[in-house]
């Protein structure tokens, strides 16, 4: 083979062509042959076709050619970009490395914004965008009245109610729902040594049917067995591993709950966690059947969960749901109870209602994230553009050595896009820590916080973030740089240039937004944490400070109320008066539900005389408390005349207190202590006014309440609170000690500070401004580096100009002003245009703040100070090495 | 004796085409003469098999080519054994000996083996 000259090399000047190389190859292979041919004697035309014909379909084998080397051609090409990208990138590797400083401050700047937007992305992801852990989850619906301002037992409904809905609707394949009034630890665990609490709920058997949880072992509840007493219980997973440490052949075996034995017949999922959707912040150790005819005549008992038909929309759920509701019976027994529900059943989409109060909240924390990243975006703009600045020599260099002016851009692109990718990496585990701890934090009161992950959702949004940032804010200096003019620039160019003075008026403008972003953090975190402390200040209507719950178990069980309250009217004065004696002790009192907690009610009691002057409706039923003596005391609720005393028993005249609330409401501008309220056929006596508590939420207002005697009305539990003279946890041992020894049966329950009632009924609101005060915080330092950055950059771009100036006289004192005025100015510039867009940005955390304007000037005035004190700070170390400078070197120098 | 003209057993052209260049790079027209002599004019190529073979082994980096220049001086694409495709033949010729001596083994018998199974 002779290699074919230079001169003869044409053809492919205009790049490769498989085509025309394989008809090439293939004419010489025919050329040959028919030479071969006319060689032996052939006349050409004849030996051509013979040549044809040997060869067979040339069309097809050309087609052949063409594809395999249009393959390889690609492949070519692809390799040689790779190899051109691998050269950039050692090449970038190579100039961050030379520049650590600059390397590992922009990627730590890029990690926190990177973190903190995957970590809310994947709350945001799970809270709002992603549906329940349920199969087919978006037909799931909850169904409540149209307004609730009554609390739980608003949105829940009767046995009667229930089954007459289920069986009267048409647009559901099922409806279920759980007995919406059990208190943590309402359970014990009996039979292995000492009691151990846990927490039941009873739900209605067809509930894990109809949301679709499959357990992991054995079988959930059957549908058919709503009705009857049915002793099974089915266990979490969280339980069976904590508890049974895991018993593979649990299934089957008995458990003894509250001295009843239970057959375990199923382990749930550790997918599926009851708190975490309908009870946020509570733990949830097993589940039973919740019996319809034992629970028929205990009121408004159960939630309605639904599970719409495939193909039926919201709409006509509701108003098939609509039709039904006024056929049906608050208590069949009662014939007047016809038609309580009507208008009072709108089925709500399930994700709505877990997470529906929270959307708000949550889109203004991705908000708050996504200024930390634009800071941090700004932040490295300036950073590459200080850089690039005193690289402009190099990239003259290059281009003059034939660079493409895209290539340089391309290589400054590419230089973002490492240390961005640096940061999502970091950033990436930063925001895995702040996660596996958010979902280690039980006691928020947040729904699907268990279910918090990294997924491939979260990993796609991380790379995406990544890039955007690199690409938007790489491509500013980028541009700026390749558009500089090489000439200029070779030149050794001198400090204050044109080139410079317009840097540093793009530097100003990036570090004035990053101040402005920073104030609309500031404004927001000031005004959530203004209305914090006002939540704090809440008069809650008890005393929480000095005061301890603790579950108390008795086996109280009798066949009628009257009998349940004769046999456990001996048992409160018994604990009472033991756990009274304690040293210690100030006050101790029972009651069967606590506020912030769960809470009932039953029956519309109205001022006797007055019956018929309230229109059915008009008055709410009050929640209701059964009480013993000292409750008031020791909850530290205000009180206006006489408490309970041990003679307001069974036989005695009907006693109630009832709240402010329900006396203004009788008796406007009166006290109600003395007068009568008529139930039915009962008469009560009002013998207390008491204070407002707030019983759902330390925010929301309150309603109506009404405290019965425990010696009259049946408690449906005993939560024992004392008030102390000293820390509560220092009493925890001895109360314990003093329940065991009255009663042996009583579980290892927890000793609550009813602090921690309060602290979790305010955890979202703290976590919310946790959050947001960490971004605040987080903006202002970024804010700080911009502007340490701009001005330190200035001073030694003035170097020369400050020299002369101290060396005609100029005063250390008046160079540091001049520099820190220079700072003041973009402070003030950020501080104004900040404040414009806060009083924009603000509106929507509107709804999230209490007691709080949204145009609070505290919070305007708290913000600009911190600006101004960053900004003087950052301002300042600049200023100190400008006014140290020896004028000599300054004017030598350069 | 009657010159057979022999059909190549499916998968031995790549080992042919491997071996025809193994003295120096040639032309694809080269190659089939080559061959045709190598086998006293048994194995006639056909045409329009060769060319796709060519390309695919070149496609498996085994055969590399180049545009030179024929000995009548015309523009051709030569292909030359790369040092995988070398590797390959080794590989593949050790494979069809051993083929070639089972299948002789079988062929020249003259009693049946030992049967085993009458033991």
């Amino acid at each position: 083979m002779t290699k074919i000259p230079i001169w003869r090399r044409y053809a492919r000047m205009f790049g490769p062509d498989a085509k025309a190389d394989v008809r090439e190859e293939l004419r010489f292979h025919l050329d040959a042959k028919t030479e071969e041919l006319m060689a032996q004697g052939w006349r050409r035309e004849a030996a051509r076709d013979e040549a044809e014909r040997q060869f067979g379909d040339l069309r097809a084998v050309e087609k052949i050619g063409a594809a395999i080397g249009g393959r390889m051609e690609q492949r070519k090409r692809l390799a040689d970009h790779w190899t051109d990208a691998m050269e950039d990138l050692r090449y970038t590797l190579r100039t961050l490395g030379r520049d650590p400083g600059f390397t590992v401050i922009s990627i730590v700047i890029l990690a926190l914004a990177i973190g903190a937007n995957v970590a809310v992305f994947s709350v945001v992801n799970t809270l709002l965008l992603r549906p329940l852990p349920f199969p087919n989850a978006d037909r799931l619906v909850w169904i409540t009245p149209p307004k609730s301002g009554c609390g739980l037992s608003c949105s829940t409904y009767t046995a009667d109610a229930f089954e007459d809905l289920r069986a009267g609707v048409r647009a559901y394949d099922d409806l279920t729902g759980y007995m919406a009034f059990s208190t943590p630890n309402n359970e014990r665990l009996t039979g292995h040594g000492e009691p151990v609490p846990a927490t039941g709920i009873e739900v209605i058997s067809n509930f894990f049917s109809v949301l679709g949880v499959t357990p992991q072992m054995g079988r959930v509840f059957r549908p058919d067995e709503m009705k009857g007493p049915h002793a099974e219980t089915v266990l979490t997973d969280a339980y069976w591993r904590r508890q049974f440490n895991a018993d593979p052949a649990i299934v089957g075996k008995a458990i003894e709950l509250n001295g009843t034995p239970m057959t375990v017949i199923g382990v749930l999922p550790a997918s599926f966690d009851f708190g975490a959707i309908f009870a946020p912040g509570e733990r949830v150790d097993l589940f039973t059947i919740c019996d319809l005819d034992a629970e028929r005549n205990w009121g408004d008992i159960v939630t309605l969960i639904g599970r719409m038909k495939p193909g039926v929309t919201l709409a006509q759920t509701a108003d098939d749901t609509a039709r039904v509701a006024p056929t049906l019976y608050f208590n069949k027994k009662y014939a007047d109870t016809l038609g309580r529900f009507k208008g009072e059943m709108v089925p709500q989409d399930l994700k709505g209602y877990v997470t529906g109060k929270l959307r708000r909240s949550l889109i203004a924390l991705w908000s708050a994230v996504g200024a930390i990243l634009l800071i941090a975006g700004v932040n490295l703009s300036n950073l590459l553009l200080a850089r690039a600045a005193s690289r402009t020599k190099e990239f003259a260099l290059r281009g003059a050595l034939g660079a493409s002016r895209g290539r340089i851009v391309r290589q400054l692109l590419l230089e973002s896009l490492v240390l961005s990718s640096g940061g999502a990496l970091l950033g990436l585990g930063l925001a895995l820590g702040l996660i596996v701890w958010l979902r280690s934090q039980g006691a928020i009161a947040l729904p699907l916080l268990n279910s918090l992950r990294i997924d491939g959702q979260a990993l796609g949004w991380t790379v995406l973030i990544a890039f955007i940032t690199a690409m938007l804010f790489g491509l500013l200096p980028g541009v700026r740089m390749a558009s500089g003019n090489l000439q200029e620039a070779l030149k050794d160019s001198s400090a204050g240039s044109g080139q410079s003075r317009k840097h540093e008026r793009v530097r100003a403008v990036l570090v004035v937004t990053e101040i402005a972003l920073a104030c609309m953090l500031l404004v927001s975190a000031a005004l959530l944490l203004r209305s914090f402390m006002k939540v704090l200040d809440v008069d809650l209507g008890f005393e929480a400070s000095r005061a301890a719950s603790i579950a108390v178990d008795y086996d109280g069980d009798a066949p009628t109320a009257e009998a349940y309250v004769a046999k456990m009217s001996p048992v409160y004065q018994q604990v009472l008066g033991r756990v009274g004696a304690i040293p210690g002790v100030e006050v101790a009192g029972i009651s069967d539900y606590l506020p912030l907690g769960p809470n009932r009610s039953w029956g519309t009691p109205l001022p006797e005389g007055k019956q018929k002057s309230y229109a059915p409706g008009e008055v709410p039923s009050p929640l209701v408390y059964v009480v013993t003596p000292g409750f008031m005391r020791a909850m530290g609720i205000r009180m206006e005349g006489r408490d309970f005393t041990w003679a307001d028993r069974v036989g005695s005249q009907d006693v109630v207190m009832i709240n402010r609330s329900e006396a203004r409401l009788f008796w406007p501008g009166e006290s109600g202590v003395g007068k009568t309220l008529v139930d039915g056929d009962g008469r009560l006596l009002v013998i207390g006014v008491v204070d407002d508590v707030h019983e759902e939420s330390t925010e929301a207002g309150t309603g109506a309440q009404i405290y019965y005697s425990a010696l009259q009305r049946r408690a449906s539990s005993m939560q024992l609170v004392v008030r102390t003279q000293m820390k509560p946890s220092a009493l925890a041992g001895s109360v314990l000690q003093t329940l065991r020894d009255i009663n042996p049966k009583q579980p290892a329950a927890e000793f609550k500070p009813v602090q921690g009632i309060v602290d979790r009924a305010n955890s979202p609101r703290r976590f919310f401004l946790l959050l947001v005060g960490v971004f605040a915080g987080l903006g202002l330092l970024l804010a700080a580096l911009g502007i340490y950055g701009v001005i330190s950059y200035s001073v030694t771009q003035k170097t020369q100009e400050i020299g002369v100036k101290m060396a005609l006289g100029a005063s250390t004192g008046r160079v540091q002003m001049e520099v820190l005025r220079q700072t003041l100015w973009l402070a003030v510039a950020g501080v104004v245009i900040g404040s414009v867009a806060s009083v924009l940005a603000t509106r929507l955390i509107a709804s999230m703040l209490f007691g709080t304007s949204a145009q609070d000037p505290m919070a305007y005035l708290g913000m600009a100070v911190a600006i101004a004190i960053v900004a003087l700070v950052s301002g300042y170390l600049p200023a100190r090495r400008a006014s140290r400078m020896d004028p000599m070197v300054a004017l030598r120098g350069n | 004796m009657e010159k057979a003209r022999l059909d190549l057993l499916r998968g031995t052209l790549d080992v042919l085409i491997l071996k025809a260049v193994v003295w120096g790079p040639l032309h694809g027209y080269a190659i089939t003469s080559l061959i045709r002599r190598q086998s006293d004019e048994a194995l006639l190529l056909e045409e329009g098999t060769l060319y796709p073979a060519l390309w695919r082994l070149e496609e498996k980096q085994w055969l590399e080519a180049e545009w030179g220049l024929s000995e009548n001086n015309r523009k051709a694409k030569f292909y030359r054994l790369t040092a995988e495709g070398r590797k390959q033949l080794l590989h593949e010729t050790k494979i069809w000996e051993a083929y070639v001596v089972a299948v002789a083994k079988v062929l020249s018998a003259t009693r049946p083996p030992v049967a085993e199974e009458a033991v």
